[in-house]
């Protein structure tokens, strides 16, 4: 990996952390704080395009910038796992377990789309 | 719709270093479909427990600061983990008939993922306030 690379990956890190806070806020506005809805949208939007990505058989830097830059700053787990355990703190156990299910089945679902959809390209 | 450019400031920062941070983990643990994928794991837990950490004493311990949490939380954490790469290694594990190890790395993924929120937190309520 060269520096401008890196550079690269901090660049489209930085704009990718900073889309996935304007769609989880906008998605807070819209359906409200109850369930995590906004980290749930960012999450599988990020998978179906990481899978686009990697059906499309995009490889080394390409993959290095829209891929562990761009896409991986974009979608979150620390912040999964955060939302997760605060709905069971919050004696909601049933919502954090939940979000822990459907965002791995959902999850799951939008990478194999995207490879699909990455392969007929 | 309001936004405030030394938020998003802040959030571009963290998210540049924490994205650098992930590249290097992966540079130096390279991954196959038919292995653990360390690069991510690490990344994921230790983004949890930092996470955890940060949240925690900003909400509750230290005084209110508008941008340490869009600097640490929102941007170099968020940044730092990836929740796509995950699925998608996952995905790839399942392709390659590794059912079992699949099942293994996103269940181990999820019980260290929350244990580490989990432990972050309790050590900062544990922490006597500071006069």
């Amino acid at each position: 990996m060269s520096l401008l690379v890196a550079l690269g990956i901090g660049l489209l890190g930085g704009a990718g952390a900073i889309g996935r806070f304007l769609l989880d806020g906008m998605v807070d506005r819209r359906v409200g704080r109850v369930f995590p809805w906004g980290t749930l949208a960012v999450n599988l939007s990020g998978a179906l395009a990481l899978g686009i990505l990697a059906g499309a058989a995009v490889s080394g830097d390409a993959l290095r910038l829209a891929g562990t830059g761009l896409i991986g700053a974009y979608t979150t787990f620390s912040t999964w796992m955060f939302e997760s355990h605060r709905l069971g703190e919050d004696g909601r156990l049933r919502s954090g377990a939940l979000n822990v299910v459907v965002s791995l089945v959902l999850g799951l679902a939008a990478a194999a789309l995207g490879q699909a959809i990455g392969e007929a390209l | 719709m309001h936004v405030d450019r030394r938020e998003l400031a802040a959030i571009f920062a963290g998210g540049f270093a924490g994205a650098i941070a992930r590249a290097l983990l992966v540079e130096a643990l390279p991954s196959d479909p038919s292995r653990w994928p360390w690069a991510t794991f690490v990344a994921n837990i230790t983004g949890a427990l930092l996470l955890g950490y940060f949240t925690t004493r900003l909400q509750e311990r230290l005084p209110l600061s508008a941008y340490r949490r869009p600097l640490l939380g929102t941007g170099l954490c968020g940044a730092l983990t990836t929740f796509s790469t995950m699925q998608l290694e996952v995905l790839r594990m399942l392709d390659h008939g590794a059912a079992g190890l699949a099942a293994g790395y996103a269940a181990a993924s999820i019980v260290a993922g929350f244990l580490a929120v989990a432990l972050a937190t309790n050590l900062v309520r544990r922490t006597p306030l500071a006069a």
